[in-house]
Order: structure tokens, then C-alpha cells, then sequence
């Protein structure tokens, strides 16, 4: 963590995009490796414990860019994960984008997990978050919250209103 | 059978030169469309360049583009009450969440978390457009205009409900396309359970897009001509009748106000009035919206032009008579819809019958300053107009139009600069 400052000074240049008020224009500089467009995390209390953030990764460059690592400056522990036939798995190898290409981060696919809720996210409230890639390079971009009750497929039971500790509890840990 | 003969001759005349004047008027209409003709629409030629439901009105601006674009085929206002929680920032929070849906949606794109992006593809114009009542404004602690809050009582006119009336804030979708509308209206009022409550939802229509040529007036359900002398988006009366300046709050110039009433239409009582009479309780025309003191729709009414008898031609209470202003600066700007709702469960029309209609206009206006431009013509035609015989204003309400916002910007965040 002692290399956070030197990272995110260096992110602070290679800085993608803002979240918010449809300027999904790309703004990352030219020198970033991956452009983040449409971030948004969804909402959670702190019983659901958990949450997932989502976007569009594009990759402005010639060569693949992983990303190894993902974390926020208000948030304790991120996870990058992938839901492979309904269900959750941390990535390991980090995820990759391939060259001139994009990676949709999305409930029910890849997905950044947000695994520590100190505190609620609530509707409209700004998530800071920085990828870290393979070479060492990083992104930041802000993810806006929003209300969102998709993502939960492998759930059948849930009926709307019946949305009890343990059901929430049982989304959160398996869903995005 | 000679007479039913030269009839049918006649009747095959008839349509052969109403298919040739169709053909000239269809050459007409695509001029207008195309912006060729001297005081067209200012809308672009969306069908002779490909499909309407591609067209669209780019949302960031210095102006809310719902302002100053032609209104749409079809419009829906959301009005919300804020929760108690909703405090200043997380106002801000919402502002911006709610610029987000508008700004990628009217442009055609889903929003974010959306799951039906495919909705979104065929905006058809359509525009977002949100106000803020006294209650909001207070909440951020901005000035708040003087105007801003619920319109004087007009007892000789209003039966005003609440269910129908005032919201912290407002938000009028109008395009051509009511599919596109729906999907905007339904990601707003999804992204805003955390902040408010939705009061009220209201909707209205005008012609379908394509039935006449862009920048045709448009016709109530009274089957009147409706709002012939308004300034059109972009002239030089527009401008000044609407914008707020210098003598606003800061945070409002380039913004303006909306003033909107529902208006019930009392069509069985209208069943009641002659032709004649109809025409002179407005004091224009029925078949083309001229003064009934002669010319064209565009032409000034002659309030002193008199008839043989000595009588102006134009009833002093007729409702041009009432409402007119000679400066259009000190107007204000209309934009009406109308609404034909269901019939509500056991109303009755004024003879007592069971009610066969439940129409009427959603009276919206534009202006700058709405104690100085809205509320003496209000005065003028609560005191006598020939037309709230057969009219009732059921809601009102009162917001402030806060200016557009450029990309990354949301509007009304110039209330917490």
C-alpha cells in the first residue's frame, strides 16, 4: 500500500472518464491504456456486504492489457471477478483486454467485487476506483451508484417484497 | 338515376383534383421539412433524410433543449415530492443521476444499468426537461425568485386539485415517439425511489408526426386552432419572453419558468354552442385559425374593427380579446398537449348524465418571470373570458427551469455553484 501515492499520481495522468451525465465521451488521455466508459456500481446497504461495479473497458493500444488488480481509495477490498454458468469466481489471472478491443463488465459476466461494505452505497453517491494492469500502469475512473435489482439469476425464490437478511445476504455473495 | 350519374361524375372530379392538390401539397410538405420554404419550422427534415425515429435533439446546451425545441407528438410530466432525507447533496446526487438517464437516452443509448437499451434507439426528438419547485430550490439554498412557489388563487375559475397540482420537481418528455418516451420515464422514475416520491404523471398529445407539415398550429379538443400568435423557438419575441436575465437569481439565467395547467374541457357543454358561437368565444376562425376580423392564422387580430350595427367584430371577452398582449416580450410562450383520459368512475357531465368524456389541455408556458408575465393575463381571463364557460383549470403548478449544462454537467447544478 506504500506505493499507493506513486500509483495514483501516475493514475492521476492516465485518468479515464467521468461517470456521469451521459459524458461516456471517453475522456481518457491519450497515454491510457484502457478507456473506461459507462461505469456504474450497483446500490447496497451494509447487511448486503457487497457490491459489484460494471463498465466498458476498451483498449486504445496494440498489445492485450491485463488488469490485475482493482481498488478504491473508500472502499477496503476489490475483487475482480467472472460468473461462469451462474456462479461467482474470483479471477486469478487478472482479466484481459485484448488489443483495439473492449471488455463489458456487466451483471452476470466479468464484474469488479466490491467484498467490504463499511458503509452503505447509496443511489447517485460516487465510487473511486483504480485498476491496476500488469505493466504496472493504472486506471481510476468514478462509477455512479445506481438502484438496480437485475443480476440475480441464480436466485428463483426471490419474489419482490420478501426480501429477507438471508436471501439478501445469499444475493450479494453470488450475484454482481 | 341522372342525378345519381352527374353525382358520381362530380364525386370522380372531385377526387382527381383532390389527388392532384395532394400531390402539390405533399410537394410543399417535403419543402417545409426540409427547411426550403421562407418561415418553415426550424425542425430537420427528418423524413426526407431517413426515419424520424433517428432524429435527435442533442440534450447538453445552453438552454434545456425540451425548451427550445418544437414540441412533440406526444408528451408525459412527472412530478415528485422529495423524501425528508433528500437533503442538498443528495439533491445533487439526484440532479445528476437524472441528467444521466436524459442525456443518454434522448441521444438514442440506453442508460446506464439499463436492461432495455433497445428502446432508447429510435428517440424520435425526444427531449427531458426538469424543473424545480420552492421546496427543492430551499433545500439546496440558492435565492429562490420571488415568482417561485404556487400561483394566486383565480376563485372565479379554479377548481384545482392536488392530485393534478404543484410536485418539487418536474420533469416534461415531449417527442414524437411514445415508446422512447415511456423508456425515459420509466429509468427516471426507477432512479429516483431513493430521493422522491412520484406525485403525479400526466400526459398529452398532439397530432402524430407526419399528419401535418412541421410547424403547423395545433388543434385542441375543442377543435380549435391553438396558439397561432405564440413566438416560435428562436426569434428574437421567443428569446425575450422567455429567458431569465440579469434581474434573476444567478443560478437561473439562461433558464426560465414553466407554468402548467390542466385544464378540463367541457365537451357535452361545447355540443351545446353553434358554430358561430364557438368561433367568437375565441374570436378566431374554426376552419383555419384566422380572426374572425379576416386575413391569415398569422395576421393581427383588429380589436376595434366594428360591424354594420356598429359592434366590434371581436367580442371583448372573446379569449384573444382577453389574453392578447401588445408586447410580446411581456407574453409568455405556450405549450400545450392535450389529454383524453378514462372516464372517471361515476362522473357526471353538467346535465347530470353519466360523463362521456374526461378531456382536455395540459396548459404548459414558458417565461421569465411569472408575476410580471403570466399571472396579470391569468388575472385578465379569470375576470372575463367568453371560453371558461366550457373551461376548468383542475391543477397547477409552478417550477424554475434551471439553464442547460454541457457534457459532464448535469442540469441544476449551476444551484450549487
Amino acid at each position: 500500500m506504500f506505493t499507493r501515492p506513486r500509483l495514483l499520481a501516475t493514475a492521476a495522468v492516465a485518468l479515464a472518464t467521468a461517470g456521469l451525465a451521459g459524458c461516456a465521451s471517453d475522456a481518457a488521455s491519450a497515454d491510457a491504456a484502457l478507456a473506461v466508459t459507462d461505469p456504474w456500481v450497483k446500490t447496497a446497504t451494509t447487511e448486503d456486504m457487497m457490491s459489484a461495479a460494471f463498465g466498458v473497458l476498451a483498449n486504445t493500444t496494440d498489445e492485450d492489457v491485463t488488469v490485475v488488480a482493482a481498488t478504491s481509495p473508500q472502499y477496503p477490498a476489490l475483487e475482480l471477478h467472472e460468473v461462469v454458468d451462474g456462479a461467482m469466481q474470483e479471477l486469478g489471472d487478472g482479466m484481459v483486454v485484448p488489443a483495439h478491443g473492449e471488455l463489458v463488465l456487466e451483471p452476470g459476466g466479468f464484474h469488479i467485487m466490491i467484498v467490504e461494505l463499511p458503509e452503505a452505497i447509496e443511489a447517485g453517491d460516487e465510487v473511486e476506483i483504480t485498476l491496476e494492469l500488469s505493466d504496472g500502469g493504472t486506471v481510476d475512473f468514478t462509477a455512479t451508484a445506481k438502484d438496480f435489482d437485475g443480476g440475480n439469476e441464480e436466485y428463483h425464490e426471490r419474489d419482490g417484497e420478501d426480501m429477507d437478511m438471508s436471501s439478501d445476504e445469499a444475493t450479494a455473495e453470488h450475484s454482481h | 338515376m341522372g342525378a345519381t350519374d352527374r353525382t358520381g361524375v362530380s364525386r370522380r372530379r372531385l377526387l382527381l383534383g383532390g389527388a392532384a392538390a395532394g400531390a402539390g401539397a405533399a410537394v410543399t410538405l417535403g419543402a417545409e421539412r426540409a427547411g426550403l420554404l421562407p418561415g418553415s419550422a426550424t425542425e430537420p427534415a427528418a423524413d426526407t433524410a431517413g426515419i424520424n425515429g433517428e432524429r435527435i435533439v442533442p440534450f447538453h446546451g445552453a438552454h434545456q433543449a425540451g425548451v427550445t425545441s418544437a414540441p412533440g407528438a406526444y408528451a408525459t410530466y412527472l412530478a415528485f415530492d422529495l423524501l425528508d432525507s433528500t437533503d442538498r447533496e443528495r439533491l445533487r446526487a439526484w440532479l445528476r443521476l437524472l441528467s444521466d438517464d436524459a442525456a443518454r437516452i434522448t441521444q438514442g443509448r440506453g442508460a446506464l444499468a439499463d436492461l432495455e437499451p433497445e428502446l432508447a434507439v429510435r428517440p424520435a426528438g425526444l427531449t427531458a426537461t426538469f424543473g424545480l419547485g420552492r421546496e427543492a430550490v430551499r433545500r439546496t439554498g440558492a435565492e429562490e425568485p420571488a415568482w417561485l412557489g404556487p400561483l394566486p388563487a383565480f376563485p372565479q375559475i379554479d377548481a384545482l386539485e392536488d392530485r393534478w397540482s404543484d410536485g418539487d420537481l418536474v420533469v416534461l418528455l415531449h417527442g414524437d415517439d411514445p415508446t422512447a418516451i415511456s423508456h425515459l420515464a420509466r429509468m427516471l422514475v426507477r432512479d429516483s425511489r431513493a430521493f422522491a416520491t412520484l406525485r403525479w404523471r400526466q400526459s398529452g398529445f398532439r397530432r402524430a408526426y407526419g399528419s401535418d407539415a412541421a410547424g403547423t398550429t395545433m388543434r385542441n379538443l375543442f377543435g380549435q386552432v391553438d396558439g397561432s400568435t405564440t413566438p416560435k423557438p428562436g426569434s428574437a419575441d421567443f428569446d425575450a419572453a422567455v429567458w431569465a436575465g440579469d434581474d434573476s437569481p444567478a443560478w437561473l439565467r439562461g433558464g426560465t419558468s414553466l407554468v402548467l395547467r390542466r385544464i378540463a374541457m367541457d365537451l357535452e357543454g361545447w355540443d351545446e354552442v353553434g358554430r358561430e358561437g364557438r368561433e367568437h368565444s375565441v374570436g378566431r376562425r374554426l376552419s383555419d385559425g384566422a380572426p374572425l376580423t379576416g386575413g391569415t392564422e398569422r395576421d393581427d387580430v383588429d380589436l376595434e374593427a366594428t360591424d354594420a350595427s356598429g359592434f366590434t367584430v371581436i367580442n371583448p371577452a372573446a379569449h384573444v380579446a382577453r389574453s392578447r398582449v401588445s408586447d410580446p416580450a411581456q407574453g409568455i410562450v405556450r405549450i400545450g398537449f392535450s389529454y383524453d383520459d378514462p372516464v372517471e368512475e361515476g362522473a357526471l357531465d353538467a346535465a347530470g348524465r353519466p360523463a362521456v368524456s374526461n378531456v382536455g389541455l395540459l396548459f404548459g408556458s414558458w417565461q421569465r418571470d411569472v408575476d410580471a408575465q403570466y399571472v396579470p393575463m391569468q388575472r385578465r381571463l379569470a375576470e372575463a373570458d367568453l371560453l371558461n364557460t366550457w373551461t376548468t383549470p383542475i391543477g397547477s403548478g409552478v417550477w424554475a427551469i434551471p439553464p442547460g449544462c454541457d457534457e459532464g454537467g448535469f442540469v441544476g447544478e449551476t444551484l450549487f455553484a
